[in-house]
């Protein structure tokens, strides 16, 4: 391995004078070190620009996304499950870590990426979302959260009518309380449009159930949640872009 | 809309008189808002307490019958679960036995062998007793299979069949397994779970008693075997069970057995919390704790953080049991589950209406009374109160219209503790806000004292005769130079401690992480012991309690006659025995060591009555949980247990040994206490059990610390900006760095030092490409503001050598030793260092720059700036040395050398000759000879193009050429000081002492009629005056009495000049024709600092604290911030905030179009004077030797740029901003002239 590396620099370095010397097996081995280091400058770059305060920024903040959809996925899917609403084919804790896995990583993905999309919407729509930005706000706001999951887990509704209705005056009371921005409002209800429409696949696969569906195959109230839990990762997402945006400059610590 | 207004003032009028109120009469307020929430939460005691526990109902057994379906109300005392039939009558048969007389051939294994197998004997006889055609088969509860989960128990459990469970299980209820076993014990623990178990154990199921009071074990002491059959009945006929009863006790009667048999016991269980639903509660109150602590760490400005936190979570919380207490008292109980909903319940009603107020008081303007301000504070924020309150009842009162009870009760509950809320706020917090307030207050005043003790005294005093500051200096320098050295001193450790816990909110984090921890052990570890507790007293409270009880309370355990159902079998009845002897056999038997018979004896006592109670609160839930029925919500009954005492002889015991028994047991220990090993053993057990929960406990703790650690790095990882308070804790003299160990280039910007001033500078002035500065003793410089070249001197021409006999002699000695005319320097150190702990302003012996200063006289050895050490100058001065002579030879010795940077000037040679050199200082203790026009001082210098304009303390404007150092032209129609100047265009704009303004237009008659423009494009313009021209300075108008007191500030941009002055009112005069448009009135202290630009932007800071922006072109406020503890010292706006620097060491950043603060930075102290903007996002700020650049937008410091190596003592007081991007501040008798193109293109 050494002489390879001793050719290799032999022939970049003074390849003019060896010509003749090069068999083609050197003339290969060569031109593979050429493109090893420019997919080695390549990468470096990568690495320097992911060194760079902003995608430093934009990872950290996703993971914190991403760990609180995570945590949230599955405290609020115990709520469900206690309520017997979704239904998976073994024992509640066993399906909670080991064969529903994919769930909490679901949401923590989508938190993470609707929790960066909207700052990042705020920015080109160019009105800064300046209402109520303080983590006393945030956090009263996941309890709010967890609040609707909780009464659409556990009251007792006349009907799924009623329900979905009162879960959907909730959503749009949490969003005129914590939000207030239409760039805010467009985001959820796209998120409330596409989870429901990815739950309506998943459920029609035959991966997920929902017991007693009322709503194509899966419960009405799904959008409201789904609208809810929007706004309220997206005020997570946006405090924490401004309290990163405050301590940008520095090292980022996560990396 | 005049309805609306009409509300609006209403309201705040009532919430002003409110707050009078409430500040006037503090402890009677409070003692009446305390009694009102204990009336309020009175009802609560009603209540049963929140718990999982079981709750019992105790009845007789003879008039028994099952409770309908239906409530009725005349049975008051009835609980409302007890409806219905129960899920299951308990009927347990608890069987006591013993192998006696014991001899000593008997090995261990018969203490319980025998008495176990004769459970197969009772258990037949059980089965097969009928009474009247009816059988247990027709009687019990019938159950069906397992559940799948437990299939390892279907060889124990019955299964298809009734539900009689007793240790018979094991063997399958069958003799010949039992016979064939060789190892009992084996067989009886192999079930059981290792390690922690929560739930009731197998074992206890099927033996019914607590595994302790079995006796099945080798090392039993009593070596009497006690165990239960356990029948659930499905219907309760009374009759089969009293001949059950009288059958079993006719077979095997207990003597002296006097247990009660009247009492049937009803449990009703609750919902049980398992696993999977504590998780969620337990995230709910995390996210409450999170937004308490959010909440209440937005608490600023007050004299105990904490003190107020705890208020605003005791009005919260006081106002919820309000509201509970209030709805129980009307009639409503509360169905849900309190512990559920209340997190909810906190967040809905919130802790921001107190915060809005605790806000709202605090920016007040301070000088107020505490009453008032209050008031004000309460007033302010009415409407927003009231409106906020208004929209919630509405949403809460939308809520109650969705008609689903759950959401009904939990709006009642919000809207009576939103309305109680309010109450509290208004009562409780607001008077402890108005305590806190006044207790600031005081405090203030204490920490005031000793720093205007350590002011030097004689400010107005002979040694410096000015009495009005010049603009840019306020007062407070004075102050801020001694602070911290006094500081220092004063500060005793533990204070230091208390800071630094204060600092860094050490206790509020411990004490969260700890509740979280708690918490966090809760789940993990059963609160088993709780929640029996918990349930005893819910009994113990319940009107039927005491007779479920234990009887302790001397409730005679002897009932005589037996009990009535024994005599419809006609049997003889227990034969009652003597009450002290069967309570002193009851007491023994509960206390194994005072037992020393050696042959067991079986006694029954009353703890027997009911040894259900303790097993565990799980034991039925899980006997029944193993069939799919489920307890929760529903209650079963328990029967009086049947008695039963089997006596078997040694023989009995020998004939059923399995053979192995021998070989396997060790031969039995002879000893009476022989049970050491046992007791021993389960001491181990036991404390193994106990380490195992503290271990597991602990890893549990630190991963949860760990964890917390983790997410809060990730979260919070260092301060905000809106407190921003470590910013400006860095130690001074370290380096900048933050907690990750990151501290920002210092290298990249290095300060030029443009040295040359001997005194301090007083005055700076600037026009981008020319810097003047002016010290103490009114020398003037230029300085080339791209190179830092000094371009000219303009030495103060008079004064200094006239007096030079005043001081001169006081350097006698050391000028003696110069006299070898040595130039060089003499490295200052010595007399440079020692004087610098006597003055507030330093003075050094600043090296030379050999370009400019070589070619002249260094004659800083010849004053003796230590005026400390040295007797007073007055004293000596009549002795009346003359080393002139000295100097002048020295220069005279020098003459020969070429002059380079000073060109001819229109002085005479002589004077300008001993003028050279800028040593010869006048100190500023001696007070300045009045003396033609030289020797008053400059106190306020303007820079535009080369003209140089200084206003001095006799009154006089003087014209100066900025490149030739000549005096172009000076007026002297003033006598009074002039104390601030402007100039802008051709006009100069000059505030005198007296309060008058005098303006004057600069007139250049141009021989060539040439008006060329130098600077940038971006400059005002500024014409160049060339030598040639003639200036003449013409006193346009004079306004009189333009102020009632001096002047302080003066700023002119944008045509309009704006005055401050200290009779607390701002004056906008038109720069053309010296109209007065405005006058300004909102300030209730002198005006202090005053912002004007391009753009018509005015804003004005006073003594008082206050910020105002003004509307030029109205003369209107727009707005009224309460900022500062004390005068604010320096204010700059940018486009879109205001940035203000006060006394107090704050750098507050407003919004300038709502004036909310946006955040504030902590400035070391005496800091705080100097700021700059360079750009739109740049502000830059003088400290200890240093300057600091900060980002606007977020408050972050960028860097810190230290202006020489002794950086202690020295502060920047000046501060100028030029357009290329540099800034110059003065430092000590050093300008400092920083480039930041680095910072620029960071933040590009």
């Amino acid at each position: 391995m050494p002489r390879l590396e001793e050719h290799c620099w032999s022939c970049s370095c003074s390849a003019s004078v060896k010509t003749q010397e090069l068999s083609s097996a050197r003339w290969v081995v060569c031109k593979t070190a050429e493109m090893m280091s420019i997919i080695t400058s390549v990468l470096s770059h990568a690495y320097g620009s992911l060194h760079s305060l902003q995608s430093a920024n934009l990872i950290r903040r996703g993971l914190v996304l991403f760990i609180v959809g995570v945590v949230l996925a599955l405290v609020l899917n115990l709520l469900q499950i206690q309520r017997n609403v979704t239904l998976f084919p073994e024992e509640v804790l066993d399906t909670l870590f080991s064969s529903a896995w994919w769930i909490p990583l679901c949401c923590g993905t989508a938190a993470a990426v609707v929790g960066l999309l909207y700052p990042c919407l705020d920015q080109h729509l160019g009105e800064p979302h300046k209402f109520k930005r303080e983590w006393a706000s945030v956090t009263r706001c996941i309890a709010v959260f967890v609040g609707i999951n909780h009464a659409s887990a556990k009251l007792d509704f006349a009907n799924n009518v009623q329900l979905s209705l009162t879960l959907a005056a909730l959503s749009l009371g949490l969003w005129w309380t914590f939000d207030r921005s239409r760039s805010g409002f467009g985001l959820g209800l796209t998120t409330a449009f596409l989870a429901t429409l990815i739950a309506q696949l998943l459920v029609y696969n035959g991966i997920y159930q929902y017991t007693s569906p009322d709503f194509l195959y899966v419960r009405s109230w799904l959008p409201c949640i789904f609208f809810s839990g929007g706004v309220t990762v997206g005020n997570i997402g946006r405090q924490l872009a401004m309290v990163c945006k405050l301590t940008n400059d520095k090292f980022s610590f996560c990396i | 809309m005049t309805v609306r207004e009409r509300l609006r003032q209403n309201i705040s009028a009532a919430f002003y008189r409110h707050g009078l109120l409430c500040a006037s009469y503090p402890v009677p307020i409070i003692l009446f808002t305390s009694a009102s929430i204990l009336t309020c939460c009175y009802p609560l005691l009603k209540l049963p307490l929140p718990g999982t526990g079981p709750v019992e109902f105790t009845t007789g057994v003879r008039d028994y019958s099952t409770p309908s379906h239906e409530s009725q109300g005349d049975l008051s005392e009835r609980p409302d679960w007890y409806r219905g039939p129960p899920v299951a009558y308990i009927q347990q048969v608890l069987v006591k036995a013993a192998v006696s007389p014991w001899d000593n051939s008997l090995v261990p294994v018969d203490v319980f062998r025998s008495p176990l197998g004769r459970v197969f004997s009772v258990l037949e006889e059980i089965r097969n007793h009928v009474y009247t055609d009816r059988s247990l088969e027709a009687l019990c509860l019938q159950v069906t299979d397992l559940l799948p989960g437990l299939r390892r128990m279907q060889a124990v459990l019955p299964e298809h069949g009734c539900l009689l469970v007793s240790p018979g299980n094991y063997w399958q209820n069958r003799r010949d397994l039992f016979d064939a076993d060789p190892d009992l014990l084996k067989t009886v623990h192999q079930h059981e779970p290792k390690g922690l178990h929560t739930s009731a154990t197998l074992k206890d199921l099927l033996f019914g008693v607590p595994g302790k009071q079995t006796g099945v074990n080798l090392y039993s002491k009593k070596r009497v075997v006690t165990y239960t059959i356990t029948i659930a009945l499905s219907s309760y006929d009374a009759r089969f069970v009293a001949s059950l009863r009288a059958r079993l006790k006719q077979l095997h009667p207990s003597a002296n057995c006097t247990l009660r048999e009247d009492h049937m016991v009803h449990v009703h269980f609750k919902e049980e919390i398992g696993i999977a639903e504590l998780i969620p509660l337990v995230t709910t109150y995390i996210i409450l704790f999170a937004y308490i602590y959010f909440s209440t760490r937005k608490i600023d400005m007050v004299k105990s953080k904490w003190g107020l936190a705890l208020a605003a979570v005791v009005t919260v919380l006081s106002s919820l049991l309000m509201s509970v207490g209030l709805c129980t008292l009307f009639g409503l109980t509360p169905t849900l589950n309190g512990g559920e909903i209340f997190p909810y319940l906190v967040v809905v009603i919130g802790l921001e209406n107190v915060l809005v107020l605790t806000k709202s008081v605090v920016s007040t303007p301070v000088d107020l009374e505490v009453k008032l301000r209050i008031a004000q504070g309460l007033s302010n924020e009415s409407w927003s109160i009231m409106k906020n309150m208004a929209t919630e009842l509405c949403i809460i009162l939308i809520g109650y219209f969705t008609f689903v009870p759950a959401i009904q009760e939990f709006c009642l509950f919000a809207v009576v503790g939103l309305v109680s809320d309010f109450f509290l706020q208004m009562f409780f917090f607001t008077t402890v806000l108005s305590i806190d307030i006044r207790r600031m207050e005081l405090a203030d005043l204490n920490r005031r004292l000793p720093a205007e003790a350590g002011m030097p005294p004689p400010k107005p005093g002979p040694l410096r005769p000015r009495e009005t500051p010049p603009p840019p200096r306020p007062s407070p320098h004075t102050i801020t130079l001694q602070a911290p050295a006094f500081r220092n001193l004063r500060l005793p450790k533990r204070l230091r401690v208390v800071y630094f816990l204060a600092r860094t909110r050490l206790a509020q984090r411990i004490i969260m992480v700890g509740t979280v921890i708690w918490i966090g052990i809760l789940v993990y570890t059963d609160p088993a012991g709780l929640r029996t507790f918990l349930a005893a007293q819910v009994s113990e409270q319940s009107p039927l309690g005491e007779a479920g009880l234990p009887p302790h309370l001397g409730v005679a355990p002897v009932f005589p006659g037996g009990d009535p159902t024994s005599t419809l079998s006609g049997l003889p009845a227990p034969e009652p025995t003597p009450l002290p002897e069967n309570q002193s056999q009851g007491h023994r038997a509960a206390h194994p060591e005072v037992a020393p018979v050696s042959s067991p004896q079986i006694t029954w006592g009353p703890e027997d009555e009911e040894l259900w109670r303790r097993l565990s609160f799980r034991h039925w839930p899980s006997l029944f949980s193993y069939y799919n029925i489920t307890l929760a919500k529903r209650y079963i009954s328990i029967l009086p247990v049947i008695p039963v005492t089997l006596h078997l002889s040694p023989q009995e015991a020998i004939d059923t040994r399995h053979p192995q028994d021998t070989h396997h047991a060790p031969p039995p220990i002879p000893i009476p206490g022989g049970g050491w090993t046992g007791i021993s053993r389960e001491t181990c057990f036991a404390g193994a059990h106990a380490r195992m929960v503290a271990a597991l406990g602990l890893f549990a703790g630190v991963v949860l610390v760990l964890l917390l650690f983790c997410l809060y790095r990730v979260l919070c990882p260092r301060n905000y900006g809106q407190n921003g308070v470590p910013h400006g804790r860095r130690r001074r003299g370290d380096l900048p760095c933050d907690e990750y160990g990151y501290s920002p280039p210092i290298s990249e910007i290095s300060p030029l030092l443009l040295r040359g001033h001997s005194m301090d500078i007083e005055c700076l002035a600037s026009d981008g490409m020319l810097l003047a500065s002016c010290c103490l003793v009114g020398h003037i410089r230029v300085w080339d503001a791209q190179t830092g070249d000094c371009l000219t001197v303009i030495p103060n021409n008079g004064g200094c050598w006239e007096h030079r006999d005043g001081w001169d002699h006081i350097s006698a000695c050391e000028a003696e030793s110069l006299l070898g005319a040595d130039f060089r320097e003499p490295g200052g150190g010595a007399v440079g260092g020692q004087d610098v702990d006597i003055f507030p302003i330093r003075r050094r012996t600043t090296p030379a720059r050999p370009a400019l200063f070589g070619d002249q006289p260094d004659l800083t050895p010849l004053i003796d700036t230590n005026f400390g050490l040295s007797p007073p100058s007055q004293a000596l001065s009549s002795s009346g040395f003359d080393f002139g002579g000295l100097v002048e030879k020295a220069y005279q010795e020098h003459e020969p050398s070429p002059t380079l940077a000073f060109p001819p000037s229109p002085p005479a040679s002589q004077q300008r000759r001993r003028s050279l050199g800028d040593q010869p200082v006048l100190p500023p203790e001696l007070p300045p000879q009045n003396n033609g026009d030289w020797d008053s001082s400059v106190w306020a210098m303007e820079l535009r193009g080369n003209l140089i304009a200084t206003g001095r303390s006799s009154g006089k404007l003087e014209l100066w050429d900025a490149v030739e150092g000549s005096l172009r032209c000076s007026n002297e129609d003033g006598v009074s000081g002039i104390t601030a100047l402007a100039f802008l265009n051709n006009r100069i704009v000059a505030a005198r002492l007296n309060g008058s303004l005098d303006f004057f237009t600069v007139e250049i008659t141009k021989p060539l009629g040439l008006l060329q423009y130098r600077g940038r494009g971006s400059l005002p313009p500024s014409p160049c005056y060339s030598s040639e021209d003639v200036i003449s300075c013409q006193l346009t108008r004079s306004v009189q009495c333009a102020h009632q007191k001096p002047i302080t500030v003066l700023k002119a941009a944008a045509g309009r000049v704006v005055t401050g002055s200290q009779d607390h009112t701002v004056r906008v005069y038109r720069l053309e024709d010296s109209c007065c448009l405005f006058t300004l009135q909102g300030h209730s202290g002198g005006i202090t600092a005053i912002y004007i630009d391009q753009t018509m932007v005015l804003a004005s800071g006073g003594q008082d604290g206050t910020i105002c922006v003004w509307d030029v072109l109205t003369g209107s406020r727009v707005s009224h911030v309460y900022g500062h503890r004390g005068d604010v010292t320096s204010l700059v706006c940018t486009t879109s905030c205001i940035i203000s620097s006060g006394l107090d060491d704050l750098i507050c950043i407003w919004d300038r179009s709502t004036g909310i603060k946006l955040y504030s930075i902590q400035q070391e102290v005496g800091c705080g004077a100097s700021l700059g903007v360079i750009s739109e996002s740049l502000l830059v700020t003088g400290g200890q030797g240093c300057v600091s650049f900060w980002d606007l937008n977020y408050g972050d410091l960028l860097q810190t740029v230290y202006l020489g190596q002794s950086s202690e003592g020295q502060s920047v007081r000046q501060l100028l901003v030029l357009d290329n991007a540099a800034i110059v501040c003065d430092f000590g008798s050093e300008l400092s002239l920083v480039y930041v193109p680095s910072v620029l293109e960071k933040l590009d």
